[in-house]
C-alpha cells in the first residue's frame, strides 16, 4: 500500500489515497480492518468517483480472460481487463464488444460500475444489458453471483451504481458478431439545433450515431454539428472498396511534452471546428470506411490528451432530458454557456434509447450532450446553473463524469436512489463500507 | 477473418510466469508469437495465466516449477514437451532484510530462491541448449546486485551471484552458439513493490521489462537496464570508493 496523489480524467479533483493493487482475491481479506475502500479501475471517469483517500484499489492486475463460450459469443473475464485488450484479442476473430464508450482505455468493472452507453444506445442499450453475470466482493469479504436470476437487486443496484456495493471481481457479457473490423460510415453537417436533434433522430437505424457540436456557434447556428453514423461493414461493403480505400488501425501517439503543451487548447484552438465543419458541408459524399478504433475512439489517438487543458484540469458536464423536453432544455443550456464567458471545448450529442435495468443508471429515452470546460474561475458557478436547467426539464447528470454536482440534484433526479440505497444497505451493513470522494460528497 | 498472421519465431519458457514480470514477459512473447511454455510453483495460478493466453490465441504449455525443491530445475527440464529456443527466468523474492539478519532461514530462503534456484536451473538448461548448439537464456537479476547494501544485502548479495553466474555462462558459451542475457531492472510496480514508495522517474512497469527483453532476445544484447537512468545510476554505485560507500544509507 502506497499514498499517492490521484484524481479522475479531469484532473479535478486531486486527493491523495492509499492505494493497493488486487492481484489475488484472498488479499481482499487483509483489507478486512479497513472500514471504507472503493474500486478503481483504469482512472477514466471524470471526476472523483474512483478514489477513497482511506483506500483505493486497483483493479488492474485482475485482467485476465476466463473462458470464451465461441457458440453464444459469451466472455467471461476478470475486471481489470482492458477494453482496447479486448478489441485487440477479439476484432480480429469477428466478436465486437456490444457496447464501448468513446474510449477504449477503460475497464470491464469500470464499464459496468458506470453501466456505460455507447453510440448504439438507442438500439442495444447500456453495457448493461449485455452482462449476464458477475461475481461481486461485498462488505463482508463473501463473493456473490449476481445476475437476473441470482440476486437481482444487487445486480441492478451494482450496473451503473459506481462501485458502492462492492467489488466485481469479474463477468460474464455477450459480444456480437462483426463480418469486418471497419465501419462505414457518413457525416453530415447540419446548420443548428434543431436540424442536429432530427438528424440524429432520424439515424435510428443506423446501429451507431453521435453528433458533434460546434461549441463557439451562437445566435441561429446554436447547435450546429456534424452527425456522425455508422454500421459495421459487412463483407459485401468491404468486397466493393478497394483496400486502398479502408483506413488502417491509427497509430497512438504520445504527447511530445506534456509540460510545453499542457494549457494548448485556447478559445483560438476551438474555431479548428469551423474549418471542419466548412470541409464535410462542402465535400459531403457518401459513406466511407474507417477502421473501428478510428470511428469508436477518435481521442485516444492523442494519449492522455487531459493534459492539454494544463495543471487546474478540466470538468465534463454530461446532462440527459427526456426527449419531450430536450429541444427547450439544450437549447437553454448551450444559450447559458453562449453568454458566459466559458467556452466548452467538446461538445457532444446523443439520442439514448430507454432507461435499462440499473438503478443509478444514466441513460433515459432522451438526448445526451456532454461538455468539456477548462477549470477556471466561474466554472463550477456555471455548472450550477446548468444543473438548475437540466432539474427543470426533468433530466439528470452522468455520474461517471461528475466532479462537482449537489446532492439534492442527483437525489431528485434519480428515481430508483432509494431502491439503490436500501440494497447497498442491506449488502454491506455492518462491514466495511463501499464508498468514495464522489458517494460523500453526494450524502449516499 | 483471418488472425493476424503471426511470424513463429519459436518456443519460449518463461519460469516464475505468476509474478508480475513474468505474466507481462509471457504475453509480449506470445503476442510476437512465440510459443509458450509457463512455469510457476502454484499449479491454481499457472492454470488461469496458461488458460488467459490460450484465449489470446497463443500456444500454451504449463509446468509446475518450485526452484526450493531440490531437483526444482532438473525435474522442470525433463517434463517440457521439446527444448525451448528462449528460456526466461524471473523467479525471485524480495524478503525482508531484518529478517534475513536474525533468521538464517529467513536469509537462506532469499539466497536460494535468488541465486542457487535460478542459477542452477539456467546451468542445467545452459547444457541442452549447448548441446543443440542455439538458443537464449534470460535471466532476471537486478540493480540491487551491483553492490551490496545496507537496505537489503540479502537479496543484493544473491542477486550479485547471479548476475555472476551469468556473466560466466555467458563467456563459456559465446562461442557455441547459445546467448545469454542478464537484466537488471531497477524499480518495477509489481507483487514484490507494491508495499514500498518508489519515485516516479525511476519506476518502470512490468511492460517496460518484458519489451527490453523482447529487444535484447532479437538483438543478442548482454547486459539490458531497464529505462534510461539506470545505467548511470549503476555506474556511479560501482565506482564510489568503499570508504564513502559505506556511510551511505542506501
Ligand atoms: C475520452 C472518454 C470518453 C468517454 N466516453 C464515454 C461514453 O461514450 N459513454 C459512457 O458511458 N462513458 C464514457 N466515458 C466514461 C467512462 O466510460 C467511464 O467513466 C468508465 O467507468 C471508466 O472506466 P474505468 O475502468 O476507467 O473506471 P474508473 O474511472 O477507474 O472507475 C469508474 C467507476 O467504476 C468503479 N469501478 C471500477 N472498477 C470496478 C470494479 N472492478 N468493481 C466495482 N466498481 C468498479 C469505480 O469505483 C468508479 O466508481 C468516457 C471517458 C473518457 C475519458
Ligand atoms: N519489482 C522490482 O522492482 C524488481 C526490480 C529488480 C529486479 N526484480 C526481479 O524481477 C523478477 C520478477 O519479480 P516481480 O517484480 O515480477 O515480482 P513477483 O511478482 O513477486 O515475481 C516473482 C516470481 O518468482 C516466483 N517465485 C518465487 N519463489 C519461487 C520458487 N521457490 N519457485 C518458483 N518460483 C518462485 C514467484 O512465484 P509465485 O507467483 O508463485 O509467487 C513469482 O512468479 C524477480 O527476480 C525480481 O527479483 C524486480
Amino acid at each position: 500500500m502506497r499514498a499517492t496523489h490521484l484524481s479522475g480524467w479531469g484532473r479535478y479533483p486531486i486527493r491523495e489515497c492509499r492505494v493497493a493493487t488486487l492481484r489475488r482475491e484472498e488479499q481482499l481479506a487483509d483489507w478486512s480492518q479497513t472500514k471504507t475502500l472503493i474500486a478503481r479501475g483504469n482512472g477514466r471517469s471524470y471526476g472523483d468517483a474512483a478514489l477513497n483517500p482511506e483506500l483505493t484499489l486497483s483493479m488492474l492486475a485482475r485482467d485476465r480472460l476466463l473462458a470464451f463460450d465461441s457458440s453464444r459469443g459469451v466472455l467471461s473475464c476478470e475486471a481489470g481487463v482492458l477494453l482496447a485488450d479486448l478489441l485487440r484479442v477479439y476484432a480480429p476473430q469477428g466478436w465486437f464488444p456490444p457496447v464501448v464508450p468513446g474510449t477504449a482505455d477503460v475497464t470491464v468493472g469500470g464499464m459496468i460500475a458506470a453501466d456505460v452507453h455507447g453510440k448504439n444506445h438507442h438500439r442495444d442499450g447500456s453495457f448493461g444489458a449485455h452482462v449476464e453475470s458477475f461475481r461481486l466482493a461485498g462488505g463482508n469479504g463473501d463473493v456473490l453471483t449476481c445476475s437476473r436470476e441470482e440476486n437481482l437487486d444487487l445486480f441492478r443496484a451494482t450496473l451503473g451504481g459506481m462501485g458502492l456495493t462492492g467489488v466485481v471481481l469479474s463477468a460474464c457479457f455477450r459480444m456480437c458478431r462483426i463480418e469486418s473490423e471497419h465501419v462505414r460510415t457518413e457525416t453530415l453537417g447540419t446548420p443548428d439545433l434543431d436540424a442536429t436533434m432530427e438528424t440524429l433522430a432520424a439515424s435510428n437505424d443506423w446501429r451507431y450515431s453521435v453528433a458533434w457540436l460546434d461549441g463557439s456557434a451562437e445566435g441561429g447556428n446554436l447547435g450546429r454539428g456534424l452527425v456522425s453514423r455508422g454500421d459495421f461493414a459487412t463483407r459485401d461493403d468491404l468486397s466493393g472498396q478497394s483496400s486502398a480505400y479502408r483506413s488502417r488501425a491509427p497509430v497512438s501517439r504520445q504527447l511530445p511534452t506534456p509540460a510545453l503543451l499542457s494549457g494548448a487548447l485556447n478559445p483560438a484552438s476551438v474555431r479548428l471546428f469551423d474549418a471542419l465543419y466548412n470541409r464535410v458541408g462542402r465535400f459531403r459524399k457518401g459513406p466511407r470506411l474507417v477502421h473501428h478504433t478510428s470511428f469508436f475512439f477518435p481521442l485516444d489517438r492523442l494519449q492522455r490528451w487531459n493534459r492539454l487543458y494544463g495543471r487546474r484540469g478540466f470538468v465534463q458536464y454530461q446532462c440527459v432530458l427526456p426527449v419531450s423536453q430536450s429541444s427547450r432544455g439544450l437549447r437553454a443550456i448551450l444559450e447559458r454557456v453562449a453568454t458566459s464567458d466559458h467556452i466548452a471545448y467538446l461538445a457532444v450529442l446523443k439520442l439514448l434509447g430507454p432507461q435499462g435495468e440499473g438503478m443509478l443508471s444514466f441513460p433515459l429515452s432522451g438526448y445526451t450532450l456532454a461538455l468539456d470546460f477548462p477549470m477556471r474561475p466561474g466554472t463550477l458557478e456555471l455548472l450550477d446553473s446548468l444543473d438548475e436547467i437540466t432539474t427543470a426539464h426533468g433530466g439528470r447528470v452522468y455520474l461517471a463524469k461528475d466532479a462537482r454536482c449537489r446532492p439534492d440534484h442527483v437525489q431528485e433526479s434519480y428515481a430508483d436512489l432509494p431502491s439503490f440505497v436500501d440494497v447497498r444497505q442491506g449488502a454491506t451493513s455492518g462491514t466495511r463500507e463501499f464508498s468514495s470522494v464522489m458517494s460523500r460528497r453526494l450524502g449516499l | 477473418m483471418s488472425r493476424s498472421s503471426r511470424r513463429n519465431p519459436g518456443t519460449a519458457l518463461v519460469v516464475g510466469a505468476t509474478g508480475d514480470i513474468g505474466r507481462a514477459i509471457a504475453r509480449r512473447l506470445g503476442r510476437d508469437g512465440w510459443e509458450l511454455q509457463l512455469a510457476a510453483r502454484d499449479p491454481s495460478q499457472l492454470k488461469a495465466e496458461a488458460q488467459d493466453l490460450h484465449l489470446r490465441g497463443i500456444s500454451v504449455s504449463a509446468h509446475e516449477c518450485d526452484v526450493l525443491k531440490e531437483d526444482g530445475g532438473v525435474s522442470l527440464i525433463d517434463a517440457l514437451p521439446a527444448t525451448p529456443d528462449v528460456a526466461v527466468c524471473t523467479v525471485g523474492v524480495l524478503g525482508d532484510q531484518s529478517d534475513a539478519e536474525t533468521d538464517w532461514r529467513a536469509a537462506e530462503r532469499v539466497m536460494r530462491t535468488n541465486y542457487l534456484g535460478p542459477a542452477l536451473l539456467m546451468g542445467a538448461l545452459a547444457n541442452r541448449f549447448e548441446q543443440r548448439g542455439h538458443g537464449t537464456l534470460v535471466g532476471i537479476s537486478s540493480i540491487a546486485g551491483e553492490r551490496g547494501r545496507r537496505s537489503n544485502y540479502a537479496y543484493g548479495s544473491a542477486k550479485s551471484g547471479f548476475t555472476s553466474f551469468l556473466s560466466g555462462l555467458r563467456s563459456r558459451l559465446w562461442r557455441s552458439g547459445v546467448h545469454v542475457v542478464t537484466v537488471k531492472p531497477g524499480y518495477v510496480r509489481t507483487r514484490m513493490t507494491d508495499h514500498l514508495e518508489l519515485p516516479a522517474l525511476l519506476t518502470a512497469e512490468p511492460e517496460d521489462v518484458a519489451e527490453a527483453i523482447a529487444r535484447a532476445i532479437r538483438k543478442r544484447r548482454d547486459v539490458v537496464f531497464v529505462g534510461r537512468l539506470w545505467r548511470p545510476v549503476a555506474f556511479v554505485v560501482r565506482a564510489m570508493p568503499e570508504s564513502i560507500f559505506k556511510r551511505i544509507s542506501l
